[in-house]
């Protein structure tokens, strides 16, 4: 899908939610990450800005330093640059489970206008799925105990949905109040990061907000991809494209991974 | 103490039609080697048991080796669907696959609860979820200190646990090392256990952050260099990423995939050596 009205911005969509994911993360914050966007968003910001942030992934690796973007949360550059591997156990009883840990990044296939996330299942019918996603993974006690999530989506109407199908991660649950009655100790998901722009709840109803758009991007034009009746801030901003300097950044993580990850060295 | 044996006679004397299996290994390590040995022996009506089904399970799912399966998060690590398991689920093919579907923490949590020998372990977890009402295996509990409401899982106590390690010793104490995963807790919580290892060795000399399990604690062992292929072993073996990738190709079509089990599993031989008696080393 083409997107936006201008010329060719000498960025891919990817790049853009890339870029700004990382632009929201300071050095010496804690982050757990997974792989795909939000790995490559902890590991740019790494690079550019925030050389001592400290990296997690559920594999057990505590301050994983990468020099290039890894394939699987399993891989070896990851144990062999962390601070310290736990075993899985520990990873989410003692370091996630407390709120030790600054920022969550989590993706969805489905998120709905309170922040709700599904990667469990399309359909109506839990038993009879008409399309079976891989499940919950990391990501319910992620949304629920770190301090701050960050969700990276693709926005289309089937991703950006009234009601998700399935809560596989709670956001702000029916609206204002649901967390704090859930126990959920964490801020829940207070940036949503699409391909169009920057969502944030509102504070008095919890419904995700429009408050920054990509430049070349139209209002119109995120309305048409938002399934619910998208509400814009009074202050939307226009967020920075990537700059030459993010670009060659981001660029260089992906260009710099050897044939063989993983491999014994 | 841990009986050194061949790969296809541990997993005949531990695995037997209708068993609960965990074969764990998050990432790494995992006991790719030991389910195709599983395959060939043509078990079935197993419930599988794993964090992480990913390719190893897609291929024992795809094979009907599974009845049951209880996970946290079924993909292909970094590539996409898995399509056997999304075929079983959605199409009942070969057979229908009944689904326990939990979360990483809740599952890790399960397996711990099972090593201590107790019957259900305690977390902040899950509340505001659709899991819980999916299965009886989780459940609100009120801490009768402080009446703060939490979630209770189940303990998971399965059969049998299959792993990979990177080595072990002629006595059978089995060491691991880089991401240790849930093996260790899965090992303990299993009535029996096989251990895959890539290499037997005289001394089992330190490694940081090394996991050691007794001989005592182990069922068997069986030497499999390149035992965790396409995942990998660190210090040993590299991930083959081509194999993730082709997976997804291979793995689309049942005509395909059958084929690819035909040649690659049913056709190949068991692998790894029983390496009981000393000289036999790689």
């Amino acid at each position: 899908m083409t997107r936006g009205s201008a010329t060719a911005p000498g960025y891919v969509p990817d790049e853009i939610m890339t870029v700004t994911a990382a632009r929201l993360l300071a050095d010496r914050m804690t982050c757990f990450v997974g792989i795909g966007l939000p790995s490559a968003a902890a590991n740019l910001a790494r690079a550019a800005h925030a050389p001592d942030l400290v990296l997690i992934y559920e594999s057990g690796t505590i301050g994983a330093k990468p020099p290039w973007l890894p394939l699987s949360i399993g891989d070896g550059i990851l144990a062999e640059t962390a601070d310290t591997v736990v075993g899985v156990p520990e990873i989410f009883n003692y370091w996630l489970q407390p709120g030790r840990i600054d920022i969550g990044f989590l993706g969805a296939a489905q998120i709905d206008r309170f922040g709700n996330i599904n990667t469990t299942m399309i359909g109506a019918d839990y038993a009879a799925p008409k399309a079976r996603l891989p499940g919950a993974g990391g990501a319910p006690e992620i949304a629920a105990s770190c301090r701050e999530v960050i969700v990276i989506v693709r926005q289309t109407r089937r991703t950006f949905v009234d009601r998700v199908d399935f809560i596989t991660s709670v956001g702000f649950g029916d609206g204002p109040g649901s967390r704090k009655r859930l126990g959920l100790t964490g801020a829940g998901p207070l940036k949503i990061i699409t391909d169009l722009g920057v969502f944030e709840p509102d504070p008095a109803t919890s419904e995700l907000l429009l408050t920054g758009i990509y430049p070349g991007i139209s209002v119109p034009e995120v309305n048409q991809n938002t399934g619910w009746d998208l509400q814009v801030s009074a202050a939307l901003n226009t967020i920075a494209a990537p700059s030459a300097a993010e670009l060659g950044a981001l660029r260089n993580l992906l260009a710099t991974r050897p044939a063989t990850e993983g491999a014994a060295r | 103490m841990a009986q050194i044996v061949t790969l296809a006679a541990a997993i005949d004397s531990a695995i037997h039609d209708r068993d609960s299996v965990a074969m764990e290994g998050f990432t790494h390590l995992i006991p790719h080697a030991a389910g195709h040995e599983v395959i060939r022996q043509r078990r079935h009506d197993l419930t599988l048991i794993r964090m992480t089904p990913d390719v190893i399970y897609d291929q024992m799912i795809g094979a009907g080796c599974a009845r049951k399966l209880v996970f946290s998060w079924g993909g292909n690590p970094g590539i996409g669907s898995l399509h056997r398991f999304r075929d079983a689920v959605e199409h009942a093919w070969p057979a229908p696959l009944e689904l326990e579907e939990h979360s990483h923490a809740g599952m890790a949590n399960r397996y711990v609860a099972g090593a201590s020998g107790l019957p259900f372990a305690v977390l902040r977890g899950y509340r505001g979820t659709g899991l819980t009402a999916q299965t009886p295996n989780i459940t609100e509990i009120n801490c009768p200190f402080t009446g703060e409401t939490l979630t209770a899982v189940a303990a998971l106590r399965p059969d049998v646990a299959v792993i990979h390690a990177q080595r072990c010793d002629r006595a059978g104490n089995v060491q691991f090392w880089g991401i240790t995963g849930v093996q260790k807790e899965a090992v303990l919580a299993a009535r029996r256990s096989v251990v895959t290892v890539e290499e037997i060795v005289d001394v089992l000399d330190p490694r940081p952050g090394a996991v050691v399990l007794p001989s005592w604690a182990v069922s068997y062992v069986a030497l499999v260099p390149g035992g965790a292929h396409p995942s990998y072993a660190l210090g040993y073996t590299a991930r083959d990423n081509d194999f993730y990738v082709a997976w997804d190709a291979i793995s689309r079509d049942r005509e395909r995939f059958s084929q690819w089990l035909a040649d690659h599993v049913y056709a190949a031989g068991p692998a790894g050596t029983a390496a009981a008696s000393p000289g036999a080393r790689p």
